[in-house]
């Protein structure tokens, strides 16, 4: 919460400073809805967000992502990008994720989610659901092409790096992986740092790490990272 | 389908008008290797351009997703209800109509066994005492079909439960949520109950006892069963059934409202009793009820510890 104070109180020229650096991609914006300015998308509302006009707000608490944004994590997304994301859940972030990108490949797992990620990809044409287990590339390499500019992962199992080193091969030389990590998943008893460490070095076989950035602003116990393919 | 190439894309043999097919390749279908999947359909003539390939993938998907998640779900509750039900029933008349068998083949068998075994034994094997008996071989097979019915039914539910309650069952092990979930009387209503209440299912009659006044309060139900509570030394059993009827609480939450697996309750309820249970060697030493839970708690194991058992 911090952060998101910080950037309201300093206001609109660092808001205009940052969209012009271009941190965040193109149909992201920065805008203030109900009195607080928030991280925004335009598309239609699925998780009763609050709205300004089309814009809709996206929670980063909600949303490992949105807190990869408002972190300032450089995510390298530009907007138009094809993306892979595994672990769609309900569909919280991926709605986000297909108001800006390109095609949108959503894996989800569990039915019960699965049915509210297929209500949020109705109204959104280039968002294709799949009911799929992300640990399993092969049972959706059939439908996912190769070389998406973009594989981002938020999944709650057991083996978080293994899941990202499965699916490389769906990404693009030059593509990024947008990793959250859940310590509580790999092993609860565990220090997080040190689930973290482990989990990086395990990435490393297979991605150079750009960044690594702490969510527990909005996420406890969670790893934000910026990686490409090595 | 793509059963003939290993590394066809979805729409390889489909023609795009026909949703059916097309959705079942793309929810059966599997390739070693990703591809450009677009350029190739626009390729092979499977549509126009890249906007209506496209297209066509946001049909077939969304169709695909719609029928697995049906039929996935399809997997419900009340199956497992009746299943844990028609267990249970099939189990008491086997031993039942086993004890009668027992009764009645000794009077010609002098090597007359007891039980199920015996009933499988009569059935399965030509015995020289009884052979003379057709009617006692007859309802010695009738016992023994029981018996596997109910080795079945247990299979079904051993099966059945980890898709319709995943963390429940990875909680309880799949037969001990099939009875909570029958007791509750669906997955819903047990998601609804507070873990007190979860805690003492299945003791109803001691539970309605001690309402009316005349009995200490009941400190579990039919999740005795499970090891966290009969590993625990009786001193402590109140704690452990009540740590344990928490997380239950939260995993059948969880597996009715949103379905996801939390692996981390199983760690976290081992790493509780765990606690508990060490209380027993710290007993043993000097008077240690002491894990740094708040005193109102602690106090409800001693009057709870103290008049039931």
């Amino acid at each position: 919460m911090t952060v998101n104070r910080l950037s309201t109180a300093i206001g609109t020229t660092r808001t205009e400073a940052r969209m012009s650096n271009g941190l965040l991609p193109t149909g992201v914006q920065r805008r203030t809805i109900d009195g607080t300015e928030r991280l925004a998308t335009r598309g239609e509302p699925v998780y009763g967000e609050p709205t300004d006009g089309e814009w809709r707000a996206w929670a980063p608490d909600r949303s490992k992502l949105g807190a990869m944004f408002e972190l300032e994590m450089e995510t390298g997304l530009e907007g138009g990008e094809t993306v892979l994301y595994l672990g769609a859940a309900s569909g919280t972030t991926v709605s986000h994720v297909a108001d800006f990108a390109g095609p949108t490949y959503a894996v989800e797992f569990a039915p019960r989610p699965a049915r509210d990620l297929l209500e949020t990809a109705a109204s959104r044409p280039r968002l294709f659901p799949l009911l799929a287990d992300a640990r399993k590339p092969e049972t959706y390499a059939h439908v996912v092409e190769s070389d998406v500019d973009a594989i981002v992962q938020d999944v709650a199992t057991r083996g978080q790096a293994r899941v990202a080193l499965e699916n490389r091969q769906f990404l693009a030389d030059d593509g990024r992986l947008l990793l959250a990590v859940k310590a509580r998943s790999e092993d609860v008893t565990r220090e997080p740092s040190d689930v973290f460490e482990e989990v990086c070095t395990d990435l490393e076989e297979g991605y150079e790490i750009f960044e690594r950035c702490r969510l527990d602003a909005y996420h406890d116990d969670h790893l934000g990272v910026v990686a490409r393919p090595r | 389908m793509n059963d003939s190439a290993p590394d066809a894309g979805w729409f390889s043999g489909v023609d795009a008008s026909d949703l059916e097919s097309a959705a079942a390749a793309v929810r059966d279908g599997s390739s070693e290797v990703s591809r450009d999947w677009p350029a190739l359909a626009v390729e092979s003539g499977f549509t126009a351009d890249r906007e209506s390939y496209y297209d066509a993938l946001k049909e077939a998907t969304t169709a695909a997703a719609r029928s697995a998640i049906e039929s996935r779900e399809r997997a419900d509750d009340r199956q497992l209800v009746h299943a844990i039900r028609a267990m249970d029933d099939c189990e008491r008349t086997a031993n039942e109509l086993a004890e009668r068998l027992a009764e009645w083949a000794g009077t010609v068998d002098p090597d007359a066994g007891t039980g199920l075994e015996y009933a499988r034994e009569l059935a399965s094997e030509d015995r020289e005492a009884v052979a003379g008996e057709p009617a006692i071989r007859s309802l010695a097979e009738r016992v023994a079909d029981l018996g596997d019915e109910a080795d079945d039914l247990r299979e079904f539910v051993e099966r059945r439960a980890p898709t319709v309650a995943p963390n429940l069952s990875a909680l309880a092990g799949p037969i001990l949520a099939a009875r909570l979930v029958s007791l509750a009387g669906g997955l819903e209503s047990l998601a609804k109950k507070p873990s007190g209440t979860i805690q003492v299912l299945g003791a109803e009659d001691a539970l309605f006892a001690h309402l009316r006044g005349h009995a200490p309060s009941p400190k579990h139900g039919i999740i005795y069963v499970h090891d966290a509570v009969r590993g625990t030394h009786p001193d402590h059993r109140g704690s452990a059934a009540r740590a344990l009827a928490g997380k239950l609480a939260i995993a059948a939450r969880v597996d009715h409202y949103s379905g996801e697996r939390k692996p981390e309750l199983e760690a976290e309820l081992a790493e509780r009793i765990e606690t508990i249970q060490a209380r027993t060697s710290d007993a043993d030493i000097g008077n240690g009820d002491d894990d740094g839970e708040p005193a109102v708690d602690g106090d409800r194991d001693d009057e709870n510890g103290g008049t039931n058992e």
